[in-house]
């Protein structure tokens, strides 16, 4: 399996290659519809590409669905609808942006909760500071106190 | 021979290695001087073995002595001289080599200007960090020998990986891993303290260089590695949120958290079992990051070993410290009870706050990289965490920072007064939010993200600048100026850094929401406009390099008719390795770069070329150029550099931070 992996992670990025991402001819003629389409390249994972999006990546995978997005976008489909039909033909894999449902969920609140937890302990614990009574080492212990009343009776 | 006795020289070193983390350990347990005091020789002896064993190497590469496996796997006799030497660190096997080093130089270093330290807490930092050592050196005897030889060599090499072939990659490893392992330093102190039951004010002197100088070396590591992907990955991308990123910023954070926290141990002796676990963490996620690289788990950039077997050897090796030490600290936390006590608005508060939100994002950070591990292992799910998600996630423990920053740093130790402190900054306050509305009302997009990065920047700086000038006292303005010249570098150091921060949240922004760009078909002789530029596509040629052939297209800038400059962008293709890259060509100036890639000839006789006007691009590096700046002047303190610890208190003390 992790063998099988390392070749296919080879072959793979032996396929992209730098050179141009989007190409001048994939452009769309109408704005609007071409920065919609750009919006949700920058959100879809190129499949046979290191960590890039089919926005940046030069491989000809990401080419053909940078064209399927397009090609959707002009029948009219909702922004939502094109994601939905690259899901359904690539799978989860495909979205940059993880979605909420199921497990996912711990994802996307861990920042918020994880933030909340740390605000939290340190109130408390500025709170105990701010309570706590100064201990310093200019302070005698009552053992060295009464050494020192014996020394000074000396 | 040479290269046998590089060989011979990494296992002398591992031995001593191993007897220089017993034999101080125990030396200070027993209290045996001579026991403690042996680490000091071993840790010289150790780093010069360490030394000839990486020149031996080198001098493998320099010389291309090909029937040494590593040096066919990755050099050439075409290859140029310094990507000889940067090839040494260019592969799996020669960057362990220079870990290693790395961290034999630290443990040197701790040994040679260490001489202030109690007898005890060095001999027992130095087996600590030679602990670490031997356990990367037998990583890299046992399972990543560089020196392996080839019973049959062949004439020539396969050449580097032409991506790393350049210059700003050349030098983004080794400050990267100085960064790594000098946080191993502040790990060592953090178990030395951890043993010997005792964190102080001194052990906060004493580890703050070294997180320092750590976090300056990952600061420069991580510039470097930015920059590079700007201009050689092709479309001017500077932070992709990969996972060996990732790897790389976590460290950082939690670096950057550890150098503030230990102020707080080091001025009023609290805060102390929480840097004790940053210190811990810090280095933990310096080893989880060459866990993430070395294993090749998450597929990414940087992936050019890739390895589950060595993984696995990574992965015993962060159990093994992080759990020992996790463990230790459970233990030995309690009895490191905190002195000072200060009141809720303070700096030390403020400093706290610091703390959470850099501890916080980096955790969030480090989430976001695993999830998709996680999701497939424990619930098989296939799914990717990309920008998207980081930039939601990440974003606003930045924004967060940036807005209390100014006001933390102008906190009074022990008790403040909000009120007091918020005083002098109002007005900086309400400059910098109109400064953002300006520019909300004059640029052309209604994105609000330059504008709020702009008053978040600009707050940030100001900030720096007004806390600068109220150390400076009371009294008249010329007796205040030179004061500021004499104040201690520590305090122009952290405004240096806090500064670069600013700009760079401001750099950043405006790359992000100003960059435009052109995408088209050029004929030769062709012009068109853009961002004020008419740029012409003169000619386009092949020209050869060194060890690749290059597409070279020369494009003219124009501006109001005068010849502005020449843009020479290039594809090259790398005949040995196979490979193409793409050579982007950038006129760098003050206020915007503009950035040209050549792209694929077209069926028409076209080039297809990609322009970008990208906006206060050297913002960017110029701000964390500043913030390393800002550790150097920290690092050049005079309490650092005074030997001034427990032994003896300094009545000139420099004034409180």
């Amino acid at each position: 399996m992790n063998r099988l992996r390392v070749y296919l992670v080879g072959l793979v990025l032996s396929l992209c290659s730098p050179a141009l991402a989007l190409g001048p001819d994939e452009i769309l003629d109408d704005p609007a519809l071409e920065n919609r389409a750009r919006s949700i390249s920058a959100e879809l994972r190129c499949l046979v590409c290191r960590n890039e999006s089919i926005d940046e990546s030069n491989a000809d995978l990401a080419r053909d669905m940078r064209l399927l997005v397009r090609e959707r976008l002009v029948e009219g489909d909702s922004d939502s609808e094109v994601m939905a039909f690259i899901v359904e033909r690539y799978g989860e894999f495909v979205l940059l942006r993880p979605t909420t449902d199921g497990v996912n969920i711990v994802l996307w609140i861990a920042a918020p909760a994880l933030f909340l937890i740390a605000v939290l302990s340190a109130g408390l614990y500025l709170r105990q500071r701010a309570n706590a009574t100064e201990q310093t080492k200019d302070q005698l212990s009552p053992d060295e106190e009464k050494r020192l009343r014996e020394l000074l009776k000396e | 021979m040479i290269v046998e006795l590089g060989h011979f020289a990494l296992i002398l070193a591992f031995a001593i290695a191993l007897a220089q983390s017993i034999i101080p350990m125990v030396g200070a347990y027993k209290g045996w001087r001579d026991w403690m005091v042996v680490a000091n020789p071993m840790a010289t002896v150790q780093f010069l073995l360490v030394a000839f064993s990486y020149a031996a190497l080198t001098y493998a590469f320099l010389v291309s002595d090909f029937s040494v496996k590593l040096v066919v796997d990755n050099s050439h006799t075409l290859k140029p001289l310094i990507y000889k030497i940067s090839g040494v660190w260019g592969n799996h096997e020669g960057s362990l080599l220079l870990w290693v080093l790395t961290l034999a130089l630290f443990g040197a270093c701790a040994a040679w200007f260490g001489g202030n330290l109690p007898a005890t807490l060095q001999a027992r930092v130095l087996a600590v960090q030679s602990a670490i050592t031997a356990a990367f050196m037998a990583f890299t005897i046992f399972t990543s020998n560089p020196f392996t030889r080839l019973a049959f060599p062949p004439f020539d090499g396969t050449d580097l990986n032409p991506l790393l072939q350049d210059p700003g990659l050349a030098f983004h490893p080794p400050f990267l891993y100085l960064g790594y392992v000098g946080l191993s330093m502040a790990f060592s102190f953090a178990i030395a303290a951890l043993i010997e039951g005792r964190v102080d004010a001194a052990w906060g002197r004493w580890v703050r260089p070294w997180t320092l100088a750590a976090w300056v070396f990952l600061t420069i590591g991580i510039a470097t590695g930015s920059w590079w992907a700007y201009y050689e990955l092709g479309w001017g991308g500077f932070w992709f949120w990969d996972p060996v990123e990732n790897a790389s910023l976590m460290p950082w954070l939690f670096a950057a958290a550890l150098l503030h926290s230990a102020i707080v141990v080091e001025k009023r002796e609290t805060l102390k079992s929480w840097t004790i676990l940053l210190a811990i963490l810090g280095f933990g996620f310096s080893l989880m990051g060459t866990f993430i690289v070395r294993s090749g788990l998450l597929t990414s950039v940087h992936a050019f070993a890739m390895d589950p077997e060595r993984g696995v050897f990574i992965l015993m090796i962060l159990a093994a410290f992080m759990g020992g030490a996790l463990t230790l600290f459970a233990f030995r936390a309690p009895i490191l009870e905190a002195k000072g006590v200060f009141s809720t608005v303070s700096r030390e508060s403020a400093l706290v706050v610091n703390n959470v939100l850099l501890a916080v994002s980096s955790f969030v950070i480090f989430i976001g990289t695993m999830w998709p591990l996680f999701a497939e292992m424990l619930f098989d799910r296939v799914l990717s965490v990309g920008p998207p998600f980081f930039n939601m996630a990440f974003t606003p423990f930045m924004v967060a920072l940036a807005m209390v920053l100014p006001i933390g740093a102008m906190m009074p130790w022990k008790r403040g007064n909000l009120s007091r402190a918020m005083q002098p900054l109002w007005g900086l306050a309400a400059f910098s939010v109109a400064m953002g509305a300006v520019t909300w009302a004059l640029q052309t997009g209604n994105s609000p993200m330059v504008p709020i990065g702009l008053a978040l920047g600009l707050w940030v700086v100001l900030g720096s600048a007004a806390d600068l000038w109220m150390r400076t006292g009371r009294g008249q303005v010329a007796y205040r100026l030179k004061r500021l010249a004499r104040l201690p570098r520590a305090d122009w150091g952290k405004a240096t850094a806090h500064t670069g921060l600013g700009i760079t949240v401001f750099a950043v922004s405006a790359l992000m929401g100003w960059e435009s760009e052109d995408i088209r078909v050029v004929q030769i002789g062709e012009s068109y406009d853009k961002g004020g530029y008419t740029l012409t596509l003169t000619s386009v040629d092949r020209v050869e390099g060194p060890n690749y052939v290059s597409t070279m297209a020369t494009i003219e800038a124009h501006r109001n008719g005068q010849l502005v400059t020449l843009l020479q962008p290039e594809k090259r293709f790398y005949p040995v390795a196979g490979m193409p890259t793409t050579e982007a060509a950038i006129d760098y100036k003050i206020l915007r770069d503009l950035y040209i890639t050549l792209g694929d000839p077209q069926d028409n006789g076209g080039w297809a070329i990609r322009t970008y006007i990208k906006p206060f691009a050297n913002w960017l590096w110029f701000g964390c150029f500043l913030m390393a700046l800002g550790g150097v002047f920290s690092l050049s303190d005079r309490r650092f550099r005074v030997a001034a610890g427990a032994s003896r208190k300094s009545a000139t003390a420099v004034p409180a931070e």
